[in-house]
């Protein structure tokens, strides 16, 4: 089987489905037309600029690259993290809390999979080192994300009866507790929820994508497998320790419940 | 060696604030709404930012791990929190049929879905959630706000008890004078910060 290449006419169609949705949410007055349009067209635009960002990085193929690109990805999911938060700590605090909780995990992740399992000669190679980051990435920042963003709004909601601990002596880790748990479930839940549909409801992208190049479907999926163990260990561990960072800072050194590092 | 030294406490609210506190010792809190009755409790149990100074017989309040000085120095706000749903997961053991008994509650009470106790009922609970903590002092912010006399009496008297079997302190904050006549103890005034002698009829 040979790659069917897609041009302006293949996609201009597939595009014209998205064209077609706007006029009628416009019509229903959603008022989702215009973020829908202009998702669709930044998305083309950011999807474009990686394919021809990836091409010459694949031909350089130098640490230095792969490092930079693997440091602009964390960094804009960094953004992300801040954006999907409804009240998040404020300051540069909110936002290197979400770096180096991905960093932590995602990166060590990627790192060690390259060296230890793959063991792709060089172990920064491109090809390998960039989708694989950029998978593992994706999910743990949509778990801190979640898990930030339930911590943060609970914290705020439950303020009487986190301090009612505190008032009968309860150390702030103590307090906590079930306000940890909660937030680290909810950013658990959507990779549970994908592990246990996987193959059954929905046919993972990437596995689909490896099959649709031609890669035999049995190789594709015990990739697909790899991506999954990897994908559920570095969301839950780089939730855990956003939470434990996050909620650290939402107490001051006193143990006080500090609501006005929120934004 | 006094059981509580305040040297110069204030936030932005209220202060500075000097007084001492003996051992069985009682000193109640009064003050117009928004005078800082209830900022001051919460800066003793240092759940708010403040300046000065606060000792617990000789140990300074930043010298022990915030958590350890209030379990020692146990705040009872206004309007206590609860979290879980029964009163009794709140306590650390059950308390005794006979503290229950002088508070004029009954045991079922403590296995009742929070919500639907009363808020007298909640209010009493919550004062003997604290006490079995056994704390040195006791911080109370209108413990007898939501009471009908007979309760309130039982709440004063409890209190009495408490501090002279376990020779803890109280500060007490109370809106009405009465109450404060009956309990006959020196009076901080806020928001000057005077302490005044017992109130007389």
């Amino acid at each position: 089987m040979t790659l069917i290449e897609l041009g302006p006419r293949e996609l201009g169609i597939a595009a014209l489905g998205v064209l077609l949705l706007g006029l009628a949410q416009a019509a229903m007055g959603l008022g989702l037309t215009r973020s829908l349009w202009w998702s669709s067209l930044r998305m083309t635009a950011q999807l474009l600029l990686v394919g021809v960002l990836l091409k010459s990085l694949f031909e350089a193929a130098t640490l230095g690259w792969v490092l930079l690109m693997a440091l602009v990805m964390v960094s804009l999911a960094g953004l992300e993290i801040i954006h999907r938060q409804k009240r998040r700590l404020s300051g540069a605090w909110s936002y290197l809390l979400g770096v180096i909780a991905m960093g932590a995990s995602a990166l060590t992740l990627a790192g060690l999979t390259l060296g230890l399992i793959l063991q792709t000669e060089p172990w920064y190679t491109p090809q390998y080192a960039i989708p694989l980051l950029g998978m593992i990435l994706g999910n743990t920042m949509t778990g801190i994300g979640v898990a930030l963003n339930q911590l943060t709004q609970n914290a705020w909601q439950q303020q009487a009866a986190l301090e009612g601990r505190l008032m009968l002596g309860l150390s702030y880790r103590e307090a906590t507790l079930e306000l940890r748990r909660e937030a680290i479930r909810s950013g658990m839940i959507p990779v549970i929820n994908m592990l246990a549909v996987a193959g059954v409801v929905s046919l993972p992208g990437m596995m689909t994508g490896q099959i649709l190049s031609g890669t035999p479907p049995l190789e594709a999926v015990k990739y697909q497998i790899l991506i999954m163990f990897l994908v559920a260990t570095g969301t839950g561990f780089g939730t855990l320790l956003a939470v434990s960072l996050a909620s650290r800072r939402l107490f001051d050194t006193r143990e006080r419940l500090r609501l006005d590092r929120l934004a | 060696m006094p059981l509580l030294q305040v040297r110069e406490l204030r936030t932005a609210q209220f202060g500075p604030i000097d007084f001492t506190l003996d051992s069985g010792g009682l000193l109640l809190v009064a003050g117009p709404s928004g005078s800082g009755k209830s900022r001051l409790l919460r800066a003793l149990a240092d759940l708010d930012p403040h300046e000065g100074e606060a000792r617990l017989h000789d140990m300074a309040m930043n010298d022990m791990p915030a958590h350890r000085w209030r379990a020692q120095i146990g705040l009872l706000p206004a309007e206590p929190a609860w979290w879980e749903e029964t009163a009794l997961a709140h306590f650390p053991q059950p308390p005794s049929a006979e503290r229950l008994e002088r508070l004029a509650l009954t045991p079922a009470l403590l296995e009742t879905p929070i919500n639907r106790l009363s808020s007298g009922e909640r209010q009493r609970l919550a004062l003997l959630r604290l006490l079995a903590r056994a704390p040195r002092v006791l911080l109370l912010d209108e413990p007898t706000a939501n009471l009908d006399p007979d309760s309130a009496a039982r709440v004063e008297a409890l209190i009495a008890e408490y501090l002279s079997s376990t020779q803890a302190g109280a500060l007490w904050v109370s809106h009405d004078p009465l109450q404060r006549q009956r309990l006959g103890a020196r009076v901080l005034r806020l928001p000057e910060g005077r302490i005044l002698p017992e109130e007389t009829a």
